[in-house]
Parts: C-alpha cells; structure tokens; sequence
C-alpha cells in the first residue's frame, strides 16, 4: 500500500530487483538486532533476581521478579537525582527555547550588522571540545561564588545556566530555517494591524511554528537529561543528577546489575516516550532546518 | 526580559495599541528617534543569548588560554589570578614526547585519531544503508523508522551502562556468545581492561552515534526530487544504478556537514568512556577528552591541562579549515 511518503519521493514505482530486496531484508534485520541487542538485556535483566545476573549471561531468564524495581530506590537515592534531574532539564528547556525563539527571530526578520558574526559564533561554539572550556568555567563558577556569594558551582542553577547554553546553538540555528519557512506576510500583516512587532511574534509567528518548537524543546531536553562530563564536576550531593548518579549501582564492589538495568530503563522512560511521540516534528524540524 | 517589554510599545506608531498602560512607560523612558530603537529591536533580542554565550562558552575560552600560560596547581584554585606566570612551560611540558606528560598524550592522540576513524566510518556507514533501504515504501517502514531512533534517544549513560554489563567477563552477554555458544575464543576475553576496550569503545560509540547521521540523511533524501528516479528509469536505470548515479551524488553536500560535525563530537567525545571505563580508562581506550580530564583532576594541575585542550582546540581548528576547503574544492570541481 503506498503511502503519501511514497508518491512525494522515493525511487521509481518499477519493481525493485530481487537482489535489492534481499539486500534491504537482510541488512535491516541486522541493524534491528544491534539496535534491539542492548534494550533486550536492559530489560529482561532488570527482571531477574540478583545471583541470575551475577552468573553466565542467559537469554531466557529462568525466573522474573519486580524486585529490582524497588530496590534502585534505597540502593541510591535515585528519587533524589530523579528530581535534580527533572528541575535542570526542565528549566533549562524552558529558558532555551525561549532565548532560542528571540535570537531565532531576530535574524529571520531583521537585517542588521553583524548578523553573520552572530550565527558563525554560536554555530561554532557547539564544535568546540567540552573540556576546553570545563576547566575554566568551574573556575569561574568558584572565584564568583568566593567574591559574590553566588552559588554557581555545585549548584543547579549554575548546571541550568550551562546546560542552556549547550542546546542554544542548534535550536537557534533549526528556529531560524523554521521561522524562514513561514510567509513574512503573515507578521506583517499583523503589524499592519497594529500589532508591536512582540506582539507580532508571539500571536503570528509562534503559533504557527509550533512543531519546530516542540522539536527543539525535546532535543533541548534530551540534551540536559543526557549530559555527563559537566554534572560529574559541577554537582554535589545535594544537586547531583542522574547522569552521576547511576554510577552509584555499578562502581561500586557489589556491582547490582539488575538494580542497574531497571534504574536505567526507568530514567530513559521520559524521553524515550517524549522523543518517540514527538519525533515527526523533530524530523520535520531537521528538514526545515537543517537540510538547506 | 522587562526590557524588552518597555520597549516595545516606543518602536513606533504601529504600536500603540498594544498595551494601554504603555503611556507612563512611554514618558519615562529618554526618546529615542524611532529609527534608531527600530534598528535596536534585533540585537535586544539577541542580548540574551549573546550574553549566556559569552559568559559559558566564549569567557572561559579565553580565560582558559590564559591559564595555559600560567603554573595553576591546587593552591590557586581559589584565586587563580595570584597563580605565577610561566610562558610556554605547561605547552614545553605537553609537547615534550620523550618525558612520561608528553608520551601519554601524544599515545592519547592516536588512540583517539584510530577510534575517530572507525567510529565515524561505520556510523556514516551505517546512516546512510540504512536511509536508502528505508527511502521507498513498504510494510514496516514506519516501525524500522522509530526503532532506528532509540539509541539516539536514550540518555548516553543507560545505554553506555547497559553496554558496560555485556562487556563484563564473567557474566557478559558478548563473552557468552562469542565463548560458551560460539566457542571462538578460547578464554573469556576481557573487553572493558587491556587492548580489546578500544573495541568496546568503537562498538557503543557506532551504536550511540549512527541513528543522528540515519536521521539527517533521510531528512536530505525527502528533498531529491522524484522525477530524477523517473527519468533514470526510464533511460533504464536500475535500482542499483539509481543508487549510485542519483542518490549518492544528492547526498554529497549533507554528507560533507555530516562528516565534519560527527568528527567533531566523536573526537571530543567524553560521556561514552567515561561511562564505559569508569574513572581509570584503560592506555588502550585512553581518548583524548578523558585524558586531560584526568590529568586536570586527578593532578589538580589545570596549567598543563589547560595547554592540552588548547593544543586540541588548535588541532581541530586546522582540520575543520582543511577540511572545508578540500571538500568545497572538490564541489566546485565536479560541477565544471
């Protein structure tokens, strides 16, 4: 049955040969193996009782509790990181995309000098090495919570603050390709009614790019939720978040690999489900973005 | 944010009947001909991301370049200004290849460039095979489609965990396979300590990283018109030929993005050994991130590591520039 996907692109109707449909079968049943290999363990070893997975591995588990799935809560204070974790991420989504859409708008709509500056810059910043700049910002982070009082480091505020910035470049750079794409009449027109041209923004321009900000807003997400090296240095045992936090199953000399398993399937629920539900606008959003 | 809002209603006549209250504000502020604060609106908007910018990403760069000409050691951490000068001596020391400093890092150099080349390869490999097998419709499309973006979506340290128990030794799936059920080894191999944790490491980081090149190639696929397959086809053209005469050369300007900025992030890739290994990376998986990472905190010496991630930041600088200029050469040869 052909889809629209199929008549709007996609190689000719012409019957494919037989060499390519065995090709295309075999090569996507493997990459579906390597890709289901890890979440098959994930899950049915977060099922299994601790000496099960302390021994040879096993396909089949030979008997299956939800056991681990109570346990992840006293073995670390993982409701702790969940929280750190929601808090960071959550926040600094919010204010990324809000910086996101004022940036993203003003160099969709304006000329002004320095424009290309602007973008190159912020496009940039994105390739440089995480660990160029870790050293010094934990730096400053301490020198100005000694000279001001205000707790950057080891704080959540000062992991919001950088988490934004991580997620800022490719959101602003996919908000502008979005913001492109919508006719420059419609805000116009809206001026012309007198709207100021905020008001014109958010009545005219947000709304109808709404896909291209929930794509971002998930990538801003996923982005925050996932990050390592920087909450391994800028967080404490108050503040830390999952990203450190569910080491505390696997460093340790019992290593509790079911408990492991079930904590990781339970923190990767948020986004793979906010991911996998929203992923028609991430890809629609890639293509207005990125593709140009 | 209250900036913006204030000024907002002064941009021009258009604006007055945004806000009622505006009048006071209006009056309060100095006017500004309304040319001017039009010509303003723009970089107000951009304040607040230039303003994150420079205080996360760009100050610290170049407050990191300082410190690499500075002997910063743990008694400065509190007021790294009082930290001694030293000129190019944390760069004498990372450079110098014969002293233990110098060595390890030139190893940590290669290790990285040999798990950049496989790692990026066979990810791109794998992107790209699989955005031409999904491009033509058929059942299941759809399904393979979402399957393919979970590593992407999956927060790197579940899955880097979940790969961390497959590698353990004793009660690992891959030993279980390759030894009690495939019996190509003869011993159960160690695979996250010694010389096979490179292996490892290529393994996860293809896993993690192949789905954003599959997602950015099917996105540029959508946009190869169709008529070129027609025309294609009807000149004769097989599936294979189309392949190869249409959609590879379609792809040429994404994949020359793609390359440089998959590169990029698996050169300087940290999360994925630093998850793997744990804190002690293995000399044969010892990538570069992760070794001045050690050698900042483990030490407490942020001089010399410091002249490390600049060493890096110069090195990647040069490959991004030839890069770009060989590839658009190359473009812009094809097409004359």
């Amino acid at each position: 049955m052909p889809s629209r996907d199929g008549r709007r692109a996609g190689r000719s109707p012409m019957a494919a040969p037989r060499s390519f449909l065995w090709t295309r079968r075999v090569v996507l049943t493997l990459l579906a193996g390597f890709v289901l290999l890890p979440v098959y363990v994930m899950i049915s070893s977060s099922l299994k009782p601790l000496q099960d997975v302390s021994g040879k591995f096993r396909w089949i588990p030979r008997g299956l509790t939800v056991q681990p799935y109570v346990d992840i809560w006293d073995t670390v204070p993982l409701a702790r990181y969940f929280v750190n974790s929601l808090i960071v991420a959550g926040a600094a989504t919010v204010c990324s995309v809000v910086i996101a859409v004022f940036a993203a708008y003003a160099v969709s709509r304006y000329g002004f000098r320095g424009k290309r500056v602007f973008t190159v810059t912020v496009l940039s910043t994105q390739m440089f090495p995480g660990i160029l700049f870790l050293l010094p910002l934990f730096l400053i982070f301490v020198n100005i919570g000694n000279s001001t009082g205000v707790a950057l480091y080891g704080s959540r505020g000062g992991l919001i603050l950088t988490y934004l910035t991580f997620s800022l470049p490719f959101s602003i750079w996919m908000l502008i390709g979005y913001f492109d794409s919508i006719p420059r009449d419609l805000d116009e027109a809206a001026m012309v009614d007198g709207c100021g041209p905020l008001r014109a923004l958010f009545r005219v321009v947000v709304p109808a790019a709404v896909p291209g900000i929930v794509a971002v807003s998930v990538y801003a997400f996923m982005t925050a939720w996932g990050e390592v090296l920087f909450a391994s240095v800028m967080t404490n045992d108050a503040t830390r978040t999952l990203a450190v936090g569910l080491q505390g199953y696997a460093t340790q000399n019992d290593v509790y690999w079911n408990q492991a398993m079930a904590a990781s399937l339970v923190v990767s629920v948020p986004v793979v489900a906010g991911f996998l539900l929203l992923q028609r606008y991430l890809v629609a959003g890639l293509t207005a973005g990125a593709v140009k | 944010m209250t900036a913006t809002v204030t000024t907002d209603p002064g941009t021009g006549k258009q604006a007055r009947g945004t806000t009622r209250g505006s009048g006071g504000a209006r009056r309060g502020i100095p006017r500004i001909p309304d040319r001017i604060r039009r010509g303003g609106l723009p970089y107000l908007l951009l304040l607040p991301a230039v303003l994150l910018e420079l205080l996360i990403h760009l100050i610290p760069m170049v407050v990191g370049i300082v410190m690499s000409f500075r002997q910063l050691t743990q008694f400065f951490i509190g007021n790294w200004g009082a930290a001694p000068w030293t000129g190019l001596e944390n760069y004498e020391i990372a450079v110098d290849f014969d002293a233990p400093i110098g060595e390890a890092l030139l190893h940590s150099f290669f290790v990285t460039c040999v798990f950049t080349f496989f790692a990026v390869g066979l990810a791109w490999l794998f992107g790209v095979t699989a955005a031409i097998m999904l491009q033509e419709s058929f059942r299941g499309r759809g399904f393979l489609r979402t399957l393919f973006l979970v590593p992407y979506a999956l927060p790197v340290y579940a899955a880097v965990i979940t790969w961390a128990f497959m590698f353990q030794r004793d009660n690992g799936l891959v030993n279980h396979v390759l030894h009690d059920q495939l019996g190509i080894t003869d011993q159960p191999s160690f695979w996250l300590i010694g010389d096979n944790s490179i292996y490892a490491l290529i393994v996860v980081s293809v896993w993690k990283g192949w789905p954003f090149a599959f997602l950015m190639l099917m996105a540029a696929l959508q946009n190869i018109p169709r008529e070129l397959y027609e025309a294609a086809a009807i000149d004769g053209a097989g599936v294979w030929q189309q392949i190869r005469r249409i959609t590879m050369p379609s792809l040429r300007p994404v994949n020359q993005v793609l390359v440089l900025v998959l590169f990029l992030w698996t050169f300087n890739d940290f999360n994925t050994p630093y998850v793997l290994f744990g804190k002690a990376a293995p000399a044969g998986a010892d990538l570069i991130s992760i070794h001045i990472y050690q050698s900042s905190f483990v030490t407490w010496n942020f001089g010399t590591g410091s002249a490390m991630s600049v060493l890096l930041l110069l090195f990647l600088l040069v490959v991004t520039a030839v890069y770009l200029f060989l590839t658009s050469r190359g473009r812009k040869g094809s097409h004359a």
